[in-house]
C-alpha cells in the first residue's frame, strides 16, 4: 500500500483541509512512511480478540432528561466569529 | 530570608497555615519569577490577577480564623489544554485564538474551589500532539536546563506539557496541571527533572479539557516531588457526571497514605522494554532504580509483556483517529478562527479556515486518523489497532499475576536539543516507546528524577501500577525519590 498525491488529495478533502501543492508533495512520503510503519500490527494474530472498546470498565450512566444549564444563548455565541440575530451565521449554502 | 519561589506545594501550604509568610507574599514572589523568564516561553497568558485574589482569599480566611483550604496559599500553572472561564484557552493553536471559554473545565475549576491561584496558561504542543513542544503555534518552550559542554543549545523541555515542565524546573510555579495522552505528563517530567503522575483513565474529569484522543487522554499533576504530586492529585480528581467516562470512585487521601516502604511488594521488570540503542546510561540507572526498589524492601521479578512493540503503532491508528474525529469541530463557525475568501462558500471556509489554523503536526495527525477510518480501511487499520489494544492491556493483567508494579525508563534518552527531530515525525513518535503501552491500557503511571547524565541532564524513572493503585504508584515513587536523593536544578540563565 502506497500513498500517492492523489490519495493525500482525496483525504485532504475528506478532512476539509486545504493544501497546497507542495503540502502535498512533502505529505504523500510522510504518511506513506508512517503508515508503512505500522502495518506492523497486521502481523499480530487477533483471531479470537475483541477490539477494546472500554480502558477501565466502566458503566454508562443515564441521566434524567431534563434541562441542566439552559438560557445561555448568549454565552455560547459570544467566540463565534460571525453571529447574527442570536444564530451562527455562514455564508450562503446553496446547491 | 528563604526565597518563596524554592518551596513546593507543602512547604507553601504548611507556610502559609502557619504564619510563616503570607500567601500574598507567595503569590507576589512567583508573579515576579514568571514575569521574569520570557526567554522560556512557557507562559502564553500571564494572570496576576487570578493569583493573588486566590492569595487574598487565604490570608482574609487565616485572618479570620477560618480552617484553610487544602492549596490555600499555592499559586500553580495551568496547561494550556484546559478550558479556563474569560481567559484564553488555545490548546497552543492559531485555530483558538482568542477563544476565551464560558465555562471553567472541572480540573481547574475543583483547583480552585481548593484555594489554589492560577499564574498564567501555560505553553504546550499544539493540541497535545508532540514530544518536544515544538508544535506551538506560540513558539518552542525552552528548557531551563543546558548540556555542561558549555554551549548554549536550546533543550525540549518534552511534550507535550511542556510549558508546566518547563515553568516547574525553574522555579516558576510549584506545580502545575498536564495531560497525558501518550506520555504528555511523564515524558516532559524525566525531562526537566521534576515529578508527575497520570491517574487511571477517569480519574481526572475530561469536561472542559480540549480533546485529542477521548479514550487516552487524562489529566495529571506535575511538581518538584512526589508528596506535592499527591497533595495536587487529590484536589483535581473525583467523579463528575459530565463526563460520561468519569470514575465513580471516592479519592482517597493520598497524600496521608504516602509510605516509602516497599516490603511486602513486588516490583516487576518487563525485559521488553529493554529496547536496542538504548543509551548505556539509561541502562545504568534503570539497574540503580531496581536496587533503590530492593533497598526499599521490594522483591524484583522480571515479567513479560510480549505486544510490547505493537504498542506504539496502536497508538499512532487510535491517537489520530480520535483526534480526527475530536478536531472536526474546528470549522470557523461556532469559536475560534474563521477564514472565509472571497466569494468562498461553506465547504472551501471550512478548508481554509482548517488550513490556516492548524499546525503541520495537527494536520498531518488528522489526516492519517481520516485515512485510518476511511472506507475500506477501517477494520484493517482502527479495529486492528482496537485488538492489538486489548491484548496490549491483556499483557499487563498478566503481569498482575506475578507483581504489584512495573519500573522502567521513563523516556529512551535525555532531553534532546530543539530541532534534532522535528525534521522526522516517526523518530518523535519513538520517544513515547516506553509510556504509551500503560497509556493504552489506562493505568496510573508516574515519572520520578532519578539522577543526571554525563551531560549533566534530568533522567526519570516510571512507575507504573494497577488500575486504581495510584497510591502504589506514589509510593515507589517515594521510596525511589528518597535514595536518589535528586537536587539539581537548572542555572537561572535566563
Amino acid at each position: 500500500m502506497s500513498v500517492d498525491k492523489a490519495t493525500v488529495e482525496r483525504i485532504a478533502n475528506l478532512a476539509r483541509i486545504a493544501l497546497s501543492d507542495e503540502e502535498i508533495e512533502r505529505l504523500a512520503p510522510e504518511l506513506d512512511n508512517i503508515l508503512g510503519w505500522v502495518e506492523q500490527l497486521g502481523e499480530v494474530d487477533t483471531s479470537n480478540v475483541e477490539p477494546m472498546t472500554a480502558v477501565i470498565p466502566n458503566k454508562l450512566r443515564l441521566r434524567d432528561d431534563i434541562v441542566t444549564e439552559g438560557n445561555q444563548r448568549d454565552a455560547v455565541l459570544a467566540n463565534a466569529p460571525q453571529a447574527e440575530h442570536g444564530f451562527f451565521a455562514v455564508p450562503k449554502v446553496i446547491e | 530570608m528563604t526565597d518563596l519561589t524554592d518551596l513546593g506545594v507543602r512547604a507553601l501550604r504548611d507556610g502559609v497555615r502557619a504564619g510563616e509568610f503570607s500567601a500574598r507574599e507567595v503569590a507576589d514572589a512567583h508573579i515576579v519569577k514568571v514575569a521574569a523568564a520570557k526567554p522560556l516561553n512557557a507562559f502564553l497568558v500571564e494572570t496576576p490577577d487570578h493569583a493573588i485574589a486566590a492569595a487574598k482569599a487565604a490570608d482574609d480566611a487565616r485572618a479570620a480564623g477560618e480552617t484553610l483550604k487544602p492549596l490555600a496559599g499555592v499559586p500553580i500553572g495551568m496547561k494550556d489544554l484546559f478550558c479556563t472561564k474569560g481567559v484564553q484557552s488555545a490548546a497552543a493553536s492559531h485555530i483558538l485564538e482568542g477563544f476565551k471559554p464560558p465555562y471553567e473545565s472541572t480540573v481547574s475549576q475543583k483547583l480552585w474551589d481548593a484555594g489554589a491561584g492560577m499564574l498564567g496558561k501555560l505553553n504546550m504542543d499544539q493540541f497535545a500532539m508532540g514530544s518536544s513542544n515544538e508544535t506551538s503555534a506560540f513558539g518552542n518552550v525552552i528548557s531551563p536546563w543546558r548540556r555542561n559542554d558549555g554551549g548554549n543549545a536550546a533543550l525540549a523541555p518534552g511534550g507535550s506539557s511542556g510549558g508546566s515542565s518547563s515553568a516547574i524546573a525553574a522555579r516558576l510555579c510549584p506545580a502545575a496541571t498536564g495531560t497525558d495522552t501518550g506520555g504528555s505528563i511523564r515524558q516532559p517530567a524525566a525531562f526537566t527533572g521534576i515529578a508527575g503522575i497520570k491517574p487511571t483513565y477517569g480519574r481526572c474529569s475530561r469536561w472542559g479539557i480540549i480533546a485529542f484522543a477521548s479514550s487516552l487522554d487524562q489529566a495529571g499533576p506535575m511538581a518538584r516531588d512526589v508528596t506535592d504530586c499527591a497533595i495536587m492529585l487529590e484536589a483535581m480528581a473525583g467523579f463528575d457526571p459530565r463526563d460520561a467516562t468519569s470514575l465513580d470512585a471516592p479519592v482517597p487521601q493520598w497524600e496521608a497514605g504516602l509510605n516509602p516502604s516497599l516490603a511486602g511488594k513486588t516490583i516487576g521488570i518487563p525485559k521488553e522494554y529493554r529496547v536496542d540503542g538504548m543509551p548505556a546510561e539509561i541502562e545504568a540507572l534503570w539497574q540503580q532504580g531496581i536496587d533503590w526498589a530492593k533497598d526499599a524492601g521490594a522483591e524484583i521479578v522480571e515479567v513479560s509483556l510480549p505486544h510490547t512493540k505493537y504498542a506504539l503503532p496502536a497508538y499512532y491508528i487510535i491517537a489520530p483517529a480520535e483526534a480526527s474525529s475530536n478536531l472536526a469541530r474546528y470549522d470557523g463557525v461556532r469559536y475560534g478562527l474563521r477564514d472565509l475568501p472571497d466569494g468562498a462558500g461553506l465547504q472551501d471556509m471550512y478548508a481554509a479556515t482548517r488550513a490556516d489554523g492548524f499546525g503541520d503536526e495537527v494536520k498531518r495527525r488528522i489526516m492519517i486518523g481520516t485515512y485510518v477510518l476511511s472506507a475500506g480501511f477501517y477494520d484493517a487499520y482502527f479495529t486492528q489497532a482496537s485488538k492489538v489494544r486489548t491484548l496490549i492491556a491483556q499483557d499487563f493483567d498478566n503481569a498482575w499475576e506475578q507483581c504489584d508494579l512495573l519500573l522502567t525508563p521513563t523516556a529512551p534518552s535525555a532531553a534532546f536539543g530543539l530541532g534534532e527531530k522535528s525534521d522526522d515525525p516517526l523518530a518523535m513518535y519513538l520517544n513515547d516507546v516506553f509510556t504509551v503501552p500503560s497509556s493504552l491500557a489506562g493505568l496510573p503511571a508516574m515519572s520520578v528524577p532519578g539522577g543526571l547524565d554525563k551531560q549533566g541532564l534530568p533522567l526519570g524513572l516510571q512507575i507504573i501500577g494497577k488500575a486504581m493503585d495510584e497510591q502504589g504508584v506514589l509510593n515507589a515513587g517515594l521510596a525511589i525519590e528518597q535514595r536518589a536523593g535528586f537536587a539539581a536544578r537548572p542555572e537561572a540563565w535566563w
